[in-house]
This record gives C-alpha cells, sequence and structure tokens, in this order.
C-alpha cells in the first residue's frame, strides 16, 4: 500500500493548504458558426455550446467526488468573436447575449472569448467589436473579454493601445454602479497565448481544434506550506528545489484531473497551465510565498529576484509532471485575488512600479490592480504600451488589467467578492504622455523578432 | 478500482467496527488497514477495493461521515495519490 505519510501530505494539502484544480476550460471552435446573418450566427454559436459543453459541469463534479479534490471553475473559451463579427456584421453586443445565454444553459462560472486580436491591425469586425466591449461586459454577467494588442513577431500596435485606455474606463464608468466590475473583466494582452484556460483572458485561438479541455492548476498555499517548514538558513538553491517538487505535485493532480475529464467528454486533453494562482482566502497567496522565503513584505526590495526563482522553479517542477504545458504557465501576482498582495498594497510597500518589475520575470501582467477613477484614458494606454513593451521585449506574455474605481478616491476601496476579491486603489503616475500616446501607429517589431 | 477511506479523530470505542460495517453494506473489501493511536489521537488509513461497490465514492463517505460525525473522513480513488507521490 502507499506509504502513510504520503497519504497523508495529500490530504492536508486539499484539506488545509488550498489545493484545488483552479479550472477545468473547454476550449470550443465557433469558425464553423459564422454565417452572414447574425441572427442565424449567434443561434448556430448557442447550440454548439449546448452540445459540446452540456456535459462539462457535472464531469467536473463527478471528478472532484472521485478524487476528493475541489474543481473551483468550469469554464468556456470560444473563438474570438471579432472573426465571427467579420462574416456576420450587425451589433456585437447580441454576440455577448448569446454568449452570457449558454454559460448560464451549460452552468459555466465564465465564458471568455469576446476577444479580438489585433496586434497588426484592425481586420474587418476588429473595431466594431473594441469598441462594444465596454457595453458588452455592463449588459452581461458571464462574458470575459480579451484584446491581443502585441507581440515579439509584430511589435506593438499603437492606434489599438490608444484605444484600449478609453475602452477600460469607459468598461469601468458603464458598470460604476457595481465596482467598475466590467474592466475586471477585460484583459489587454500582448503576446496572448491561444490555449490559456485561466479568465478573464481565455480565448480559443484560430490555431486549436475544434474542442480541447485545457485545466489549470492552483496551489500558492502548498507551496508557502512546504517552505514554512525549512529552517531559515537553508540555502536558496534548496528553497528552489523544494518548490520544484511541490510543483510536481500539484501538476500531477491537474494532469489526472485533465486526462480523466477528456476521457469522460471524449473531447482531446490539451495543455496544463502550470500556474500558482492566488485566491483572496487566507493560506492561498503569492505575496506569503514572497515572503515565507525571507522577505519581510511583498513589494520590498528583493521581491522581483524571490519571483522570478519561484515563477522558475514552478515550471521546472511542473514541466515533467504533465504531457503538455502551456497557457500562461507561471506565478500570477493579481493585487486584489491575493490576501498578501491586498495586505502589503493598502500599507502602501506594494507599488504599481514594483508590480511592473515583477511582471518582467513571471506570468502575467499588471493584474487586477485598483487605480484611481480620475485616471486618464491616455495614461491608462501608456500602462498598457509599458507592459507590452516588457512582453514585446522579452517574449513573454503579458497584460493590463486595470480596474478605474469611478467616483472613489485614493485610499478607498473596491470590492468585487469571491475570487476578484477586493482591494485598494493604487498611486498611478499622473505626468501625461497624450502626445506619444495620440501619435498611434506602431512600434516596430523587436530584433528578438528576427529568428528566421 | 481501489480508493484510499481516512478517518482522523479523537479514539474512542468502535470506529474500526463502525467503519468496516459501512464498507461492507456498500460491498467494498477491505484490502488493508493501518491505524495508529498517538496520544488520545485515532489515525487509520484503509485500502478498499471499490469495483463491485454499489454507491459511488461521494456517498460511502457521506454514510461514513454520518455513522461517525466526530471523525474526519476522506475517501479518496487511489489514482490521485498514486499520481502525486509514484513516478
Amino acid at each position: 500500500m502507499l506509504n502513510m505519510s504520503d497519504i497523508m501530505e495529500t490530504i492536508t494539502m486539499i484539506q488545509d493548504e488550498n489545493l484545488d484544480i483552479r479550472t477545468i476550460t473547454m476550449g470550443i471552435s465557433l469558425l464553423d458558426c459564422a454565417d452572414s446573418d447574425i441572427d442565424r450566427s449567434c443561434q448556430k454559436i448557442f447550440d454548439k455550446i449546448h452540445k459540446y459543453a452540456k456535459n462539462l459541469v457535472a464531469t467536473g463534479e463527478t471528478i472532484e467526488k472521485k478524487y476528493g479534490i475541489p474543481i473551483v471553475n468550469k469554464r468556456i473559451a470560444v473563438t474570438p468573436i471579432a472573426m465571427l463579427l467579420g462574416a456576420s456584421g450587425g451589433d456585437p453586443v447580441k454576440y455577448a447575449k448569446t454568449l452570457d445565454a449558454a454559460a448560464r444553459d451549460v452552468g459555466v462560472n465564465f465564458i471568455g472569448g469576446f476577444s479580438a486580436l489585433v496586434h497588426k491591425g484592425f481586420s474587418p469586425g476588429d473595431l466594431e467589436l473594441i469598441q462594444s466591449i465596454p457595453t458588452a461586459l455592463a449588459e452581461t454577467e458571464l462574458v470575459c473579454s480579451s484584446v491581443n494588442i502585441g507581440t515579439t513577431k509584430t511589435g506593438i500596435n499603437m492606434d489599438a493601445v490608444k484605444l484600449m485606455g478609453n475602452v477600460v474606463r469607459k468598461a469601468a464608468e458603464l458598470t460604476s454602479d457595481r465596482q467598475c466590475i466590467g474592466a475586471a473583466k477585460l484583459v489587454v494582452f500582448c503576446n496572448a497565448p491561444e490555449d490559456n484556460p485561466f479568465m478573464a483572458g481565455a480565448f480559443h485561438g484560430p490555431g486549436e481544434p475544434d474542442c480541447v479541455i485545457n485545466v489549470g492548476v492552483s496551489g500558492p498555499g502548498v507551496v508557502r506550506s512546504a517552505l514554512s517548514k525549512m529552517p531559515k538558513d537553508a540555502s536558496l538553491d534548496e528553497i528552489a528545489d523544494t518548490i520544484k517538487k511541490t510543483a510536481f505535485k500539484i501538476t500531477r493532480v491537474g494532469q489526472l484531473v485533465g486526462t480523466e475529464a477528456s476521457e469522460m467528454l471524449g473531447v482531446p486533453f490539451g495543455i496544463i497551465d502550470l500556474s500558482l494562482a492566488p485566491t483572496p482566502a487566507m493560506g492561498d497567496s503569492v505575496a506569503h510565498i514572497l515572503e515565507e522565503i525571507g522577505l519581510d513584505a511583498c513589494g520590498g526590495c528583493g521581491t522581483t529576484a524571490a519571483l522570478a526563482m519561484l515563477n522558475d522553479a514552478v515550471k521546472k517542477g511542473g514541466v515533467m509532471a504533465s504531457s503538455n504545458v502551456g497557457g500562461l504557465s507561471g506565478a500570477f501576482i493579481p493585487v486584489t485575488e491575493d490576501a498578501g498582495m491586498i495586505d502589503v498594497a493598502r500599507r502602501g510597500i506594494l507599488t504599481i512600479e514594483k508590480l511592473e518589475a515583477m511582471t518582467a520575470v513571471c506570468s502575467v501582467g499588471l493584474d487586477m490592480i485598483v487605480i484611481p477613477g480620475d485616471t486618464s484614458s491616455e495614461v491608462i494606454s501608456a500602462i498598457i504600451a509599458d507592459e507590452a513593451a516588457i512582453g514585446m521585449v522579452n517574449s513573454k506574455t503579458t497584460a493590463v488589467r486595470v480596474i478605474p474605481a469611478i467616483g472613489l478616491k485614493e485610499g478607498e476601496e473596491l470590492d468585487f467578492g469571491g475570487l476578484l476579491g477586493s482591494g485598494p486603489i493604487m498611486k498611478v503616475n499622473t505626468s501625461s504622455p497624450a502626445i506619444m500616446i495620440n501619435r498611434g501607429g506602431r512600434i516596430p517589431a523587436p530584433i528578438q523578432s528576427l529568428k528566421n | 478500482m481501489k480508493a484510499i477511506l481516512t478517518v482522523l479523530g479523537r479514539d474512542m470505542v468502535g470506529i474500526l467496527a463502525r467503519v468496516s460495517t459501512t464498507c461492507a453494506e456498500a460491498n467494498a473489501n477491505v484490502i488493508e488497514v493501518t491505524q495508529s493511536v498517538l496520544q488520545e489521537y485515532f489515525a487509520m488509513v484503509m485500502l478498499i477495493d471499490i469495483s463491485k461497490m454499489n454507491c459511488e465514492i461521494d456517498e460511502l463517505r457521506k454514510r461514513l461521515s454520518e455513522r461517525c460525525p466526530d471523525m474526519t473522513i476522506h475517501v479518496m480513488h487511489e489514482d490521485i495519490f498514486n499520481s502525486m507521490h509514484r513516478i
């Protein structure tokens, strides 16, 4: 029989250290739903999602019970809707409402893919979709939106960056009576992955198969707990080693769940996303791991180095545990979704500038950051441009999900509830980048793109 | 198909009897039992064969929890332990 201490270790991880499968995300291609008539297109979308995903939630629950491990979210990612809008024309919000209805019909927590890929320019449907995002997010509940504005290969589409500053602000304004939730469901990407299972940035890339199952694991609590058992004078090599071993175990569970779900649903298994995804629950924080490594507070000097090591060790441990790794794969640092980050942000120790440095060494970007409600759209665009530049030059995914707290002042907080958490308004440098942003055009692809 | 059943809590008379009776009613065959009592704490790990069981794993856990309300009980398919701890 298995070793008793191994058995107890697994049970402790699940019961006391918040080990869970963060999400099973079904990717569904909607390319065959495109129609020149928008209503017919919407009907085909609803029918296809219903057909493919009707058993997704039940399957997730069966696996949860079989293995005794919580599967927190069941989600759907679809083909970027701008591609269908290009064929059909019409009011993009119809698509958002169809997605919302389809998500409710099959009982998933979120549906992602109200998206456009515009890293080199706008094709038919892209502009209309982007302009409709604030309304679409205000009038739906479960729909998530993302826009890819740059890649290492193509550079950064600064016209899109300019547009997105406005869209983020407007998304917050239209939902100012609901904690500005619209902006929390919108991600602006550079180098967006096509198989990311995590929201709000999940979409089903055009290079993906018809239907696929991707899994995102979690487990900051497990890593923190493993590190807390180590002596304070253990070297960083030993710390990295412990993180690797722990990440391996966490990922193996993800692989098991993914394989099982794919067999039960008769859908190919795509990837495991090796991400340490925090939640606002106590003991489930990435900031607390960094503090366990030996920082007084996350956000102080040393944070970037500690995070770089953590991120790398998680990948090294996870990659052997899974047959296919993809998505974002790294440590997440969403401020409002991480109890430790919320704490240091409130105390003013963690700043946006430090977070920006941290995003250079981990996935994903400036995530779930509440900014003052009077931040101009040019400044938001410039935040997006800075973050995209980090992603473009370092050939990695970066993203921006900031929430302008409309009508609130510094020191006040937004509270989204649930996994999205809550957080204080963080100070933003307000010197104006307006002339640069209004220039528009493209930042050419960096020399790193010339690999052939 | 096998599952691992764990029971943790304060030691008292009849835990093993109640657990094994519940397993028998569910037609789950007990293959191996390891138990230890450390001071007043009781920990038991049971390997059970669930291939002919007449209910789902979760249902067995619910029945066990009803019968031993003061104990923490987990019933999990053995594959989760195998995948985590064996390469």
